[in-house]
């Protein structure tokens, strides 16, 4: 039997054609800007550590469109979606991965910190764990301004280890504040099995121990994330304090690119590309409703092709920063 | 004698370390990897550097822990193991994450052995990877070895090289210590001779790399080839110097280091870590306090700015303390 609250009878805002066409576009940019960086990376330009995000998309999208930009999330190392799903200028993310000088923050983060604070993005993070108290934090003002705003925490099932996550969750019950904790639940944490690291295999259970309401879903198809998210958003604005989800899903991709993934079954990936593509969903099941025709998809498909192509021609075009930049940005007077 | 690389180095002085002493384990994310994975392959991994490989297949999963992303606990578990007798080597993956575990490594393990009247023995070794180099950003790459270094009751271990590494890993093995057995990222491959059996190399014993007339340079982990390069090119102008490696900077080799500031007058620190605070503006107070009447020049403190690590190539390369720097700074220090 769950324990601790129960999750309000609120639903999701209904979805327009207008909001089923951006959110395809969002899942499709983020699944482009992945795709594509999977290839650049192979040419060695851009530098450092890169997690991609394909597979997950229905998730970021299916959460930030219940958002607006007054409302914040913190992300992960495998940040990218979030950062999309959120509103983030799609070329200045691929110039800061590429380490340039007008990334979104000046090819100073690279890809696992980017922020974006004109869209609640509030970064993200290479230390596992380290989102979900910034969260909190984040949602004190959201309760102190008391303007209906929320607060977001990506996390994957890895994080859900973390001390520090539990820490955040108890003070987001004891303070009641709007922090919604998402827990993307890829099957994996960097090369370990979530079944073998969640000792209880259960990471909503372990937030109804806190004494929050938590859900499941299959996060892979954004209308169950939506929906499910949506009455956990909808419960926090009206100041219903905290709540968890936990979207099941796979990555496409390694823990990091580069990772050659012994711990995967062969074929596994495969597998899952054909049987939880959320895009593929996606165009199921609007194309079956009568939602939106397939011309209108493929007309989205063309241009976010184009503005990944963009945003590479002028990630590779763009200046680096100037050795100058070391020292701005913070008190360095030594 | 066989080449082998500082990564090579480490693992083999596990492997010989686990054979001969029983209560040695090793826990950490990914120590082996795959477990709960789909392929079945009980080591996926061998650590994120490939330092673990080989450990699980040999001793088996009660010695080799694959953990969950829980630094805190890895780092408590060390600490209670080795009070319950076990010899654990706690890898920390990037040092970086010591901002997670901090309590654990500075309050718990450091303090057991005095706190509990000498009653205690915590004999952990953790793991840590350090050091800018690979662009991977500020949360990543920083060499925070002064932090733990200010601790009492921990030993601290900077090895620069792959013979170095290996006698100082099965020295931390040994003790009944807790030590931070730092590993700079941009070393492990590096290549050196190392013999295949076990031996020692004492803490607070530095290395004399190489011998000169005219300036003591002091250099830490990836600074001393660094700095190897430019005192080898400096001696065919007839410019000739000491350079000290500490290899521990806990405990640290004063003697070796005043005894050669006593015979060149002149000091060079490089240190890849901020200048505040640093093991570099700790070795230069201690030669101003200790050996002041020896010098004849201001000593140069070469290190990284006070920033955290950027991520742009460019930027980074600017950050890390580079030969032409070195070079400048025995310059200037032969000017006075």
């Amino acid at each position: 039997m769950p324990t601790g609250p129960s999750t309000a009878p609120a639903t999701a805002p209904a979805l327009s054609r207008a909001a089923l066409l951006r959110a395809y576009r969002q899942m499709k940019t983020i699944r482009e800007f992945e795709e594509r960086l999977h290839v650049e990376i192979q040419t060695g330009e851009i530098p450092g550590f890169t997690h991609l995000y394909s597979g997950q998309e229905a998730v970021a999208v299916g959460v930030c469109e219940l958002l607006s930009d007054a409302d914040y999330i913190v992300s992960t190392h495998r940040g990218h979606g979030h950062c999309i799903a959120k509103g983030c200028d799609v070329i200045g993310m691929m110039k800061e991965i590429y380490g340039r000088r007008d990334g979104l923050c000046k090819g100073k983060g690279g890809s696992m910190h980017i922020a974006d604070f004109d869209k609640g993005m509030l970064g993200a993070n290479a230390i596992v764990g380290g989102g979900p108290p910034i969260a909190v934090g984040a949602a004190i003002a959201c309760r102190n301004r008391g303007d209906g705003t929320v607060s977001v925490a990506f996390g994957g099932d890895g994080s859900a280890n973390q001390g520090t996550v539990f820490e955040a969750m108890n003070m987001a019950v004891v303070l009641q504040v709007p922090t919604l904790f998402v827990f993307e639940n890829n099957g994996y944490s960097e090369h370990t099995g979530a079944d073998y690291a969640v000792g209880s295999k259960d990471i909503a259970g372990r937030a109804r121990g806190f004494g929050m309401p938590a859900e499941t879903c299959d996060g892979a198809d954004f209308f169950d994330v939506y929906a499910t998210m949506g009455r956990l958003v909808e419960r926090a604005r009206q100041g219903g304090g905290p709540a968890t989800l936990e979207p099941r899903i796979t990555r496409f991709f390694g823990h990091f690119e580069g990772d050659p993934q012994l711990y995967r079954a062969k074929g596994e990936v495969q597998q899952q590309r054909q049987t939880m593509d959320c895009l593929v969903r996606f165009r199921d099941r609007v194309t079956q409703e009568g939602w939106l025709e397939t011309a209108e998809l493929d007309l989205i498909d063309a241009e976010v092709l184009s503005l990944i192509d963009t945003a590479v021609v002028a990630a590779k075009a763009a200046a680096p920063p100037p050795e100058a930049d070391l020292l701005t940005d913070v008190y360095a007077a030594y | 004698m066989a080449q082998k690389s500082m990564r090579d180095a480490i693992n083999d002085a596990l492997h010989l370390e686990m054979a001969r002493d029983p209560s040695i384990i090793v826990l950490g994310e990914d120590v082996s990897g795959g477990a709960g994975g789909t392929s079945g392959e009980r080591e996926a991994s061998g650590g994120i550097f490939g330092v673990t490989k080989g450990l699980l297949p040999k001793f088996g999963d009660r010695r080799v822990i694959d953990t969950p992303i829980s630094e805190s606990a890895i780092m408590g578990a060390a600490a209670g193991a080795a009070l319950a007798g076990l010899r654990p080597v706690a890898e920390l993956m990037f040092a970086d994450f010591v901002g997670v575990s901090l309590d654990q490594i500075f309050n718990q393990m450091a303090k057991f052995r005095y706190m509990f009247g000498g009653k205690a023995r915590c004999p952990a070794v953790v793991r840590l990877a350090m050091g800018a180099g690979m662009n991977m950003g500020a949360q990543h790459s920083q060499t925070i070895y002064a932090l733990l270094t200010a601790v009492p009751g921990l030993k601290v271990v900077v090895p620069s090289n792959a013979y170095d590494a290996k006698g100082l890993m099965i020295t931390a093995l040994r003790g009944d210590d807790p030590v931070m057995f730092f590993e700079h990222k941009a070393l492990y491959p590096r290549k050196s001779e190392v013999p295949d059996g076990a031996y020692t190399i004492p803490f607070g014993e530095a290395a004399l790399v190489r011998e000169g007339e005219h300036v003591t340079v002091v250099a830490i982990a990836r600074m001393v080839p660094f700095a190897e390069k430019v005192i080898d090119a400096l001696a065919k102008e007839g410019i000739t110097c000491d350079l000290i490696d500490p290899r521990t900077t806990s405990p640290l080799d004063e003697d070796t280091i005043l005894e050669s500031v006593e015979s060149t007058g002149r000091l060079v620190v490089i240190d890849e870590s901020n200048p505040r605070c640093s093991v570099a503006s700790d070795i230069a107070g201690m030669v101003a306090a200790k050996g002041f009447h020896s010098l004849k020049a201001p000593v140069q403190i070469i290190t990284a700015p006070h920033t955290p690590v950027p991520f742009a190539r460019e930027l980074e390369r600017a950050y890390v303390p580079s030969p032409a720097r070195i070079e400048a700074a025995i310059r200037a220090v032969l000017k006075d």
